[in-house]
């Protein structure tokens, strides 16, 4: 440990604080019982596919296209669970078979 | 009513078990990081309970092993979790009239969690509240073991778990084209991946998200005329 427990537990505490206003304010600017306006109502309308398509590339972030084995374990995974998931649409087999593909894939073809 | 609590946990336990892989092998991950830093499983698991905030935890590994600052933990987890603003604005009709368990739900309103309960309803007989409470707690309680067992066993794990936390990212592609079968979300769902993609070409992985999401906010207000039809 770098820090005292007291500067430890400061900085948990300070992390924690930071997250939580991140986690509250559009409650508390929006409360419960008052209608929000027309444009916030439209944002949480299309904001959870576009935020689904941000946290896809987010989690890919890390991959280069340029350097071996240029991102093909994660193009093969994904495109084993869009098939599975067109096949069956049965959530928990698509992630399933998307990571287990995934991990055979790093583990052995391309380790 | 304690019967009736059991079939809710029946409904919600499915739908975070992709959560419970993902969320045991990078809880673990932090757990032995810390430990490797120099701070037990005490303190890692302290972190977890309180502050849960995944990402921004293994960057807070770099505060607690720099000079004390405060203010830039502060600031630094604001900037890290700046997504989160917009999660609430999207659960704030699907949040209302929760009652006392609002407040935990917001507490620990995360990536995941925001991902299945913005995309998967409750089977019928199932209520709401119930439903995204156990689904909220089941993945707090995940990244809170998966710290404790990491910080426990350290690095004695022999299996071979490369890849497995792949499981997230595979969550998050299955839950994309869940909102993909309903033709209204398409747009949306290309613009999120169309500007968070450009922002990586152009920022670079490290600060993406921030430019990301102010990319995503203009084309959607921009095109807002047109997605509404």
């Amino acid at each position: 440990m770098h820090l005292t427990s007291a500067q430890t537990l400061i900085i948990i505490l300070c992390v924690a604080a930071g997250t939580q206003i991140t986690r509250w304010l559009p409650f508390l600017l929006f409360p419960e019982n008052r209608q929000p306006p027309a444009v916030i109502a439209f944002l949480g309308k299309v904001l959870p596919p576009a935020m689904m398509g941000l946290l896809v590339v987010y989690c890919l972030k890390g991959v280069s296209l340029t350097a071996s084995p240029h991102g093909l374990p994660e193009a093969i995974a994904i495109t084993v669970i869009v098939l599975l998931h067109r096949w069956r649409g049965n959530v928990l087999l698509s992630i399933a078979g998307g990571t287990a593909a995934y991990m055979l894939l790093i583990q052995t073809v391309f380790a | 009513m304690r019967q009736k609590k059991i079939e809710v946990l029946k409904a919600a336990f499915p739908a975070t078990i992709p959560v419970l892989t993902g969320f045991l092998c990078l809880g673990m991950a932090y757990g032995v990081l810390m430990q490797t830093k120099g701070y037990g499983p005490l303190w890692s698991t302290l972190m977890s309970a309180v502050a849960f905030c995944g990402s921004m935890q293994f960057v807070a590994i770099t505060l607690l092993t720099a000079a004390f600052d405060p203010i830039q933990a502060f600031v630094l987890s604001i900037m890290v979790n700046a997504r989160h603003l917009f999660y609430g604005l999207s659960l704030l009709e699907k949040y209302k009239g929760l009652g006392k368990v609002r407040g935990f739900l917001i507490y620990v309103l995360c990536d995941e969690t925001f991902s299945i309960t913005s995309s998967v309803e409750p089977p019928e007989g199932v209520e709401r509240r119930e439903f995204y409470f156990f689904i909220s707690l089941l993945d707090y309680l995940y990244w809170v073991c998966g710290t404790a067992l990491g910080g426990l066993l350290g690095g004695q794990i022999t299996f071979n778990t490369a890849g497995l936390d792949f499981a997230l990212t595979a969550l998050f592609v299955v839950l994309f084209l869940e909102q993909w079968k309903r033709k209204e979300n398409q747009p949306a769902g290309l613009i999120g991946i169309g500007c968070t993609a450009l922002s990586l070409l152009v920022i670079g992985p490290d600060r993406l998200v921030i430019p990301a999401m102010v990319l995503i906010l203009a084309v959607l207000l921009g095109g807002r005329k047109r997605l509404c039809t």
